[in-house]
């Protein structure tokens, strides 16, 4: 018998009470809003439940929402998946935007640690209680977080690139 | 001494010939020398670097202009080919790899990434190799053909071959290598 989605929303629900939100179908994957005080347990009830067993954590990732209220600018994306029923869920956890911090996922998965460290080279969310958190892709000295929607993409030292030819016209370069 | 056709000779440089002996100018014998066995150092990090790996092989035989062998030591390097995108997190590496190059040393930037970062017009891409080090030929083309490489070769070859012994000691040659930070 496959794990119904109803299931794993009814057993989140008696568990966190309002700390989990928003449930909803998004094309094939199930998806809930998590506060991010509970991102932790959530994250470990997901995992060791008996009946859950979303044994897998697929992916970390951040998103930037610089036009929402000051306590959802930014989102940190949980994927997981579970490998006995093959099914897959997501959550978003919103972090406050002038000093987004989140608990570590790394007690749960070791795995977390480098896409942890990824979201904060691009992002600059904090993981409270990560064993390394610094930069991994981009260069060491760098002081921004490029993947914020105010960071320009183009490269300001760039000399000999017309921007007519990129479609790009003087106000945004 | 064969008398068979196939075999190409370097031309001699210009001189006076007379009965016994040729005499020419040290310059032209250097760089006729020079141009004829150029070590390359393959720096290749992209697609640019499939298109030399075609030009090196037997096809196109990057071998045929005197480049009998890759050196993958920059210490045993005359010519370094610096194919596909640098990313500025890369720079400091590809800086280190030019200075470790003994002189005289030449630089062919191959494809649009190496010469000014392309189609990559991003914070994390080095807008062009001439950046960071001085490059002597630049290869059009995302990415060139092996006939473009060993166009841009051949160009290395003509500057080679025109160079003076006593360039990589002029004030106007240390001047450019100070406008970069090297030593």
């Amino acid at each position: 018998m496959a794990l119904e989605t109803t299931v794993i929303q009814d057993k989140l629900t008696n568990k966190f009470g309002e700390h989990v939100t928003g449930f909803i179908q998004l094309h094939d994957i199930f998806s809930f809003e998590a506060a991010p005080d509970a991102m932790s347990e959530v994250m470990g009830f997901l995992k060791n439940d008996p009946l859950l067993r979303f044994n897998f954590l697929t992916d970390i990732c951040g998103v930037h929402y610089p036009d929402n209220e000051l306590d959802r600018q930014f989102a940190v994306v949980y994927h997981m998946h579970n490998w006995m029923d093959n099914v897959r869920i997501r959550f978003k956890c919103f972090l406050n935007g002038d000093t987004p911090e989140i608990a570590t996922a790394t007690e749960h998965f070791l795995g977390a640690n480098w896409q942890e460290r990824e979201t904060y080279d691009f992002f600059g969310i904090i993981f409270k209680g990560h064993p390394q958190l610094k930069r991994i892709l981009n260069m060491d000295e760098m002081t921004s977080f490029p993947m914020r929607k105010e960071f320009p993409m183009e490269d300001g030292g760039r000399t000999d690139k017309d921007d007519r030819f990129f479609g790009r016209t003087q106000d945004n370069c | 001494m064969s008398n068979s056709s196939d075999i190409k000779m370097a031309d001699a440089p210009e001189g006076f010939t007379g009965e016994g002996f040729f005499a020419t100018k040290l310059d032209t014998v250097v760089g006729m020398a020079r141009a004829n066995s150029l070590w390359p150092l393959p720096f290749a990090t992209s697609c640019c670097g499939i298109e030399f790996m075609a030009t090196m092989a037997s096809h196109y035989d990057v071998a045929r202009f005197g480049s009998e062998r890759m050196s993958f030591s920059p210490r045993q390097a005359d010519m370094l080919l610096v194919m596909g995108t640098i990313a500025k997190k890369m720079a400091p590496i590809l800086r280190q790899v030019y200075e470790q190059m003994a002189e005289p040393r030449w630089v062919i930037a191959v494809g649009a990434c190496a010469s000014s970062g392309g189609i990559f017009d991003t914070y994390s891409v080095l807008q062009g190799i001439d950046k960071i080090i001085p490059v002597d030929v630049y290869v059009p083309g995302c990415p060139p053909r092996p006939e473009q490489i060993l166009d841009g070769i051949m160009k290395l070859q003509d500057i080679v071959r025109s160079e003076s012994v006593r360039r990589r000691s002029s004030p106007e040659y240390q001047e450019l290598l100070a406008s970069y930070n090297i030593s």
